[in-house]
């Protein structure tokens, strides 16, 4: 469980990027996290495992103050917080599988992972998370030979093969198409169902994050404006969060998308019933 | 209403006084120029000027044909060359690669104390020519094969260092970000974040460096270095200008294979 209390952050230049940010995550739930550019989206999730210092406040990971830790116990501490990239950041020259094993970095001393002689268990479950991912056939390619789909696949299961208690995504989908995007959504929903894990997704597609999240936070301005469910984004909520816009636009546009993927869906089973 | 019967504001790409300025400028360069070409010739023995034909045609008939015999003695010293480029470049990388991880900005441990002393290395190294650097060492270790390499070796650092250093830079933060989001020690971040993605700038930077080195250890025998350039150091002091041509003919030859070798290595990493 993660407990955020009073979260704040002012970068050095004095941008107040959150300004007294609070809230619950329960174990297994999926928050999709909210708001404009500039909002502070980003820095929140980065504020939790400290590659952003927060400037006060406390965040709480199973009764486990990351704020108050040092460099020691806060290496220890993000071994089982995962976080997957919007642009992946997989390291490109790496193999598949070094990607997937460099998830266990934190557990392993300097020389094995320097040598590559990773634990047999550790590499055993790299090859089941792959083969979960999809991606049992690519274990040995170089991470920048993959499309973008490939590779946030492989951040995933970087993630998860630091058997996380966490996981932070960052705009997982803003490089991938509509379609992909879907498909890695629901692969990181189902899998925080297998595992009950807490997430938190900070996502620039409104319809995508009511699709995919049991719950919803809007952050505007580094201010929490509206925390409930999927169901509660109104027109009224949205333009609270974003600012004037045609908000029924967006949703028809949106269940357009859902038909035609219905539509894909039904053709694809007749070609199959024909065969 | 169409654009043009609109009042279009008026674009240019320099203001009047830049212009001027512009022009002036220019005409300081050429006025320098014309005034240093006057002084240089003020000085200049043209009876010499207007004999070079004759004096270039004069040793270049005696330079050929190349004393092919002469290579049997020609062997062992541009062995002697290439060990010294060699040694020098790997000593060089030795030295060079911890320098160049203190320098970069986002790798150095301390910003206020090792960083200056490593950038200061780096340059101090890498103004000094390896012809000068052979000068002192042959005074301080006498004459021979190690003063050569450690001229080349202290020259590569620099070289080296400044190339890597700038390499570590510009490497991608977001990768970085990744390795320590799971909990990395700084060992770790630094083998698994920094060193791929500057590892084919370093193979390309050490054997660009290789291939300038076989050059450099080719003259540094003028100053009693070792290497081939001892032999042409006393063949010129004899005025035998056939050795002369085929000491140089030889040294052309090594370049060209081993300019071949760095590209061919450099085209394999990229």
């Amino acid at each position: 469980m993660l407990r955020i209390e009073g979260l704040k952050k002012t970068y050095k230049t004095g941008d107040k990027a959150l300004s007294d940010v609070s809230f619950e995550v329960p174990q297994g739930q999926v928050v999709g996290l909210i708001g404009p550019s500039g909002a502070g989206k980003s820095t929140l999730i980065r504020c939790i495992n400290r590659l952003v210092e927060p400037t006060s406040g406390n965040v709480l990971l199973n009764d486990l103050n990351l704020p108050a830790l040092r460099t020691a116990e806060l290496r220890r501490a993000r071994r089982r917080i995962g976080m997957i990239f919007q642009e992946y950041a997989l390291v490109e020259r790496l193999t598949v599988m070094e990607n997937v094993l460099s998830g266990r970095l934190g557990y392993v001393g300097f020389w094995r992972s320097f040598m590559r002689r990773y634990p047999d268990t550790d590499i055993a479950n790299a090859f089941r998370l792959l083969d979960r991912v999809g991606l049992m056939a690519h274990a040995d390619k170089r991470a920048d030979a993959l499309s973008g789909g490939q590779r946030q696949r492989v951040g995933i299961a970087r993630a998860l093969a630091q058997d996380p208690e966490l996981l932070l995504i960052d705009e997982p989908t803003a490089s991938l198409d509509p379609k992909t995007s879907r498909q890695i959504m629901r692969l990181i929903v189902e899998i925080c169902r297998e595992r009950g894990l807490p997430a938190i997704i900070n996502i620039h597609d409104v319809v995508l994050a009511q699709q995919f999240s049991d719950r919803i936070i809007g952050l505007q301005a580094g201010r929490v404006v509206f925390d409930g469910p999927p169901a509660g984004l109104t027109e009224d909520v949205l333009t609270r969060i974003y600012g004037e816009e045609d908000w029924t636009a967006m949703r028809n546009g949106a269940a357009e998308d859902a038909e035609a993927e219905a539509e894909d869906k039904a053709q694809a089973e007749k070609m199959l019933r024909a065969l | 209403m169409s654009v043009a019967s609109v009042e279009t504001p008026v674009w240019v790409h320099r203001t009047p006084v830049k212009r001027l300025m512009l022009w002036a400028g220019w005409l300081g360069c050429v006025a320098l120029f014309v005034w240093c070409w006057e002084r240089m010739t003020q000085r200049t023995i043209w009876a010499f000027v207007w004999d070079a034909p004759n004096a270039a045609a004069d040793i270049g008939s005696r330079a050929f044909p190349p004393r092919w015999s002469y290579m049997e003695r020609l062997w062992a010293p541009l062995w002697d060359t290439i060990n010294i480029a060699t040694l020098g470049t790997l000593l060089g990388i030795m030295m060079a690669v911890p320098l160049a991880f203190l320098a970069a900005s986002n790798t150095t441990p301390s910003r206020l104390i090792l960083r200056p002393i490593a950038l200061f290395a780096i340059v101090a190294t890498r103004s000094i020519n390896s012809l000068i650097w052979a000068l002192l060492l042959v005074s301080i270790l006498g004459p021979g094969i190690l003063a050569g390499i450690l001229a080349i070796a202290l020259r590569s650092i620099g070289f080296i260092g400044k190339l890597l250093y700038e390499a570590i830079e510009e490497t991608d933060i977001r990768q970085v970000e990744a390795i320590s989001a799971t909990g990395a020690s700084q060992g770790q971040i630094l083998t698994y974040g920094i060193v791929p993605q500057v590892l084919p700038s370093f193979y390309g930077i050490s054997v660009f460096r290789w291939d300038i080195n076989i050059r450099e250890s080719a003259i540094l025998g003028l100053v009693g270095a070792g290497g081939i350039g001892a032999q042409l150091n006393s063949s010129l002091n004899m005025l035998a200008w056939p050795q002369v041509m085929l000491i140089i003919l030889v040294i052309l030859g090594t370049v060209i294979i081993s300019e071949w070798v760095s590209a061919k290595v450099r085209h394999a990493i990229i």
